[in-house]
């Protein structure tokens, strides 16, 4: 649940024992807390981060791969759906629910 | 944006649109119990787009919109008190109350500031050490690391003017009553990916054997919503029931170890009442004993208070799933966003708001000039 | 109806469903909220053809021709941003508003209210700023007013402008002219003025190089008098309250739906990513130096063109169009294909964390 953003590990720095980092997200940077992270993650890494605090380390290659796997098996999946799309409302009573 | 932005990649999104369609051979019905999951949903009007072959019945995975009502009244008690700076994350400030909401109370010279970390909270007591600094702890399984390291560092560093109001949530035992009630129409779940990206899924195996429902971890962006989906109607369709992962990328079975450490030391399961549904055993989090000095409660002297509910507030029945946000008899007419009468009429999450500022034009009453 | 009803010290609200009796914050932010008050608190008082046409600016006779008048009051803080500061935001703010109306800015007056206790170097930068951008627009401040008050009534300072400008007949765009078949056109990327602000405030920090984008539109306007005239039908600046609001309150006054596209709204990507941190949805967030203009679709090129001819409007892009259908709904088509609604928020956008 809830809002959890990728950003990537820009530097890291102890604040009075606690492991801290920036984050960039986007071009906009933040510190994060990355605590929970520790000896898991160096800069360069993406996690996650749901409100200042690092909760996973994305897993590039895992995303990588189901991310090809997906946009292959859509290619052929959008034809399809853009011909049902255009059969339905050409058909009488389609197009947009009311 | 990396790791965001492919996920909303409009012809995979497409294509897996029409892959669920085409092999759902009937209308499926699943819940997902995660407010942000909810609010994609909606914004995207994924649900006209999956008409006839999947129909969502949005779970209570609004944190905002379950917090009791006692709790509520406490933050505004203590928000109102003038030792106090009380601070919260946004979406609490707009939640109904006995008598009002936060944003009145700071309207009325209450001291209420929002805060995106709990250790911004934190930071706020160390830059006013005259001030007592309360913060509103709210939320499921993701957000406990992030409060539970605030009261650590908060006793480690002997921040003694710092505090929190605790109203935490867990989301099996909410899984466990909605399967449990005799209505249930609920035939598979999605999984809240935050949530078990600190817990791992290891909960919810049980569940998904007792109650023979799939139950597929799912991230939020569309992609990730309609790739949960199509791997639950996969399991539907096969007649199968396990717990998948669709959201790899972030999760592991066993999830955050020193995350799951470290809510576990400071925090322990307590009965919680869930509003709208009522008390819900263990299915809530509580300060340990060794951390009563950081209990608001405790530090305020908070009686334990006893608060009905307005009786039209059907949140209870929208919350189970039991009836879709424009069947309520006070949709659109006694209750908006700008008069709510309940939770998920105010929080941006809640499936009454949702369906309110999104979806507004399909209900036929709700429909102005 | 409650239980052990909690009594909270002086507060008295009878039963939970009765709106509180004072003004809130909300009631600032330009949506739902701003518009009640006007409705049940401004309008009943003051009610007359003029205001009551509730422009960016309003029109009144002056002799053979007519004049547009618009005043504003910035409370903004910081005091300073990225970009810019209360001074010229309050006259880049108030040009606008004029320019708007199709007028073309001649005057402007200067209110300050001061707090006990302003540094002078913070006064001498936003006074500065102030003078800097009504020459720039070549628009003198012909007459001001300072008042001081004590340390904790004015957020360091409030600052009112109000500015006067020349109207033709052949240039009239108005909030109660879009028309179905019209394109919506905005002139630049939105949001950065919201977020620079936001990214200011105590508790949501964060570092990024986003900039307020205030700035005059006059010249931006000025082009399309030139480029496009009388057929453009509606021009206003989406300040607070976002795109989203300033497409709400034109369709209700024009009694027309609008469509727009999710993939057309150009946002910048450090924009983007700050709403994404925080939960925001740009839509909503400010920005003080883009134009929103409606044209009949065949004049759309025309307008484009005149647009980007002008630094300010490199960007600008077509993001939807005026319809029949729906009237006072804004319906927005997602990047895949699905529809909602853009409806008016009821107060301020709020961050969240789910």
């Amino acid at each position: 649940m809830c809002l959890g953003i990728p950003g990537r590990i820009v530097e890291t720095h102890a604040d009075a024992g606690l492991l801290m980092g920036t984050v960039d997200f986007g071009g906009v940077r933040r510190e994060v807390c990355l605590a929970y992270l520790d000896g898991q993650v160096e800069p360069g890494d993406y996690a996650i981060v749901h409100v200042g605090f690092a909760i996973s380390k994305v897993d590039e290659a895992e995303a990588r791969r189901t991310f090809e796997a997906l946009r292959e098996l859509s290619q052929l999946d959008e034809l399809d759906w853009m011909r049902e799309v255009a059969e339905r409302s050409l058909s009488p009573g389609g197009g947009e629910s009311p | 944006m990396k790791y965001l932005s492919e996920y909303r990649d409009p012809s995979v999104a497409r294509g897996l649109i029409a892959r669920i369609r085409r092999e759902a051979t009937r209308p499926w019905v699943m819940m997902e119990v995660c407010g942000g999951q909810t609010h994609t949903i909606v914004k995207q009007g994924l649900l006209e787009l999956l008409d006839g072959a999947v129909e969502m019945i949005h779970g209570p995975g609004c944190p905002v919109c379950v917090t009791p009502l006692e709790q509520i009244d406490k933050a505004l008690r203590l928000a109102a008190d003038p030792r106090v700076i009380f601070t919260s994350f946004g979406d609490m400030l707009r939640v109904p109350g006995s008598e009002c909401d936060l944003l009145q109370i700071r309207a009325r010279g209450g001291e209420v500031r929002v805060v995106y970390s709990p250790l911004d909270a934190l930071q706020i007591a160390r830059r006013h050490p005259d001030r007592q600094v309360v913060f509103f702890a709210v939320g499921f399984e993701t957000t406990a690391p992030a409060n539970a390291m605030a009261v650590w560092r908060a006793r480690e560093l002997g921040i003694g003017n710092f505090s929190v109001l605790v109203s935490h949530v867990t989301v099996p035992p909410a899984m466990t009553a909605i399967l449990e009630s005799p209505d249930n129409r609920v035939q598979a779940f999605l999984a809240a990916g935050h949530v078990c990206t600190v817990m791992g899924w290891t909960e919810y195996e049980p569940i998904a054997e007792r109650y023979r429902v799939p139950i597929v971890v799912t991230g939020f962006e569309p992609v990730d919503i309609l790739e949960g989906m199509l791997m639950a109607v996969r399991q539907l369709e096969g007649g199968r029931h396990a717990v998948e992962n669709q959201y790899a990328r972030s999760v592991r079975r066993e999830g955050t170890v020193p995350a799951r450490d470290l809510v576990a030391r400071v925090f322990r399961l307590v009965d919680r009442k869930w509003r709208g549904i009522g008390e819900i055993p263990l299915s809530g989090l509580g300060l340990r004993e060794e951390f009563a000095d950081f209990d608001a409660e405790y530090r305020f002297g908070l009686a334990a208070l006893e608060v009905e509910e307005p009786a039209e507030c059907r949140a209870g029945d929208v919350l189970r799933g039991r009836l879709k946000p424009h069947e309520c008899p006070a949709f659109g007419l006694r209750c908006t966003p700008e008069r709510p009468l309940g939770a998920p009429m105010v929080s941006s999450e809640g499936a009454c708001a949702a369906y309110y500022t999104c979806g507004r034009f399909r209900h036929p009453a709700g429909v102005e000039g | 109806m409650t239980g052990t009803a909690v009594g909270i010290g002086a507060l008295a609200c009878p039963a939970p469903l009765t709106p509180a009796g004072w003004v809130q914050l909300g009631h600032g932010s330009g949506g739902k909220m701003s518009a009640a008050l006007l409705a049940e608190h401004f309008l009943p008082y003051l009610a007359n053809p003029a205001l009551l046409a509730l422009g960016d600016a309003a029109v009144v006779p002056a002799g053979a021709t007519e004049l547009a008048i618009s005043t504003d009051t910035f409370v903004v803080s910081p005091l300073e941003f990225p970009g810019g500061n209360i001074g010229s935001l309050a006259v880049h703010g108030t040009l606008n508003d004029v320019a708007m109306m199709g007028a073309r800015p001649r005057y402007l007056s200067a209110g300050f209210v001061l707090e006990e206790g302003l540094p002078f170097d913070v006064l001498d930068r936003v006074v500065g700023a102030l003078a800097a951008s009504a020459r720039a627009a070549g628009v003198p401040v012909v007459t001001g007013d300072t008042k001081v008050v004590e340390r904790g009534k004015a957020d360091g300072m409030f600052i009112n402008t109000t500015g006067i400008g020349a109207l033709d007949f052949d240039f009239r765009p108005a909030p109660t002219r879009a028309a179905p078949g019209d394109a919506i056109i905005v002139s630049g990327p939105l949001g950065r003025h919201g977020m620079a602000i936001m990214a200011a405030r105590e508790g949501l920090e964060f570092e990024s190089r986003i900039e307020s984008d205030s700035a005059a539109l006059v010249s931006l306007v000025e082009g399309l008098r030139a480029g496009v005239g009388l057929e453009v039908h509606v021009l206003r600046d989406p300040t607070r309250g976002g795109l989203a609001s300033t497409l709400n309150e034109i369709a209700a006054a024009s009694r027309v739906g609008m469509e727009i596209e999710a993939a057309a709204v150009p946002v910048p990507g450090d924009v983007a990513a700050a709403c994404e941190m925080l939960g925001l949805d740009p839509l909503y967030v400010a920005s003080e130096g883009v134009l929103v203009a409606m044209v009949p679709q065949p004049w759309a090129a025309a307008a484009l063109a005149a647009l980007r001819a002008d630094p300010l409007g490199r960007a600008a892009t077509c993001v939807g169009r005026v319809v029949a259908a729906h009237p006072g709904l804004v319906v927005l088509r997602t990047e895949i294909g699905g529809t909602r609604i853009v409806d008016m928020l009821p107060g301020d956008q709020l961050p969240r964390i789910c």
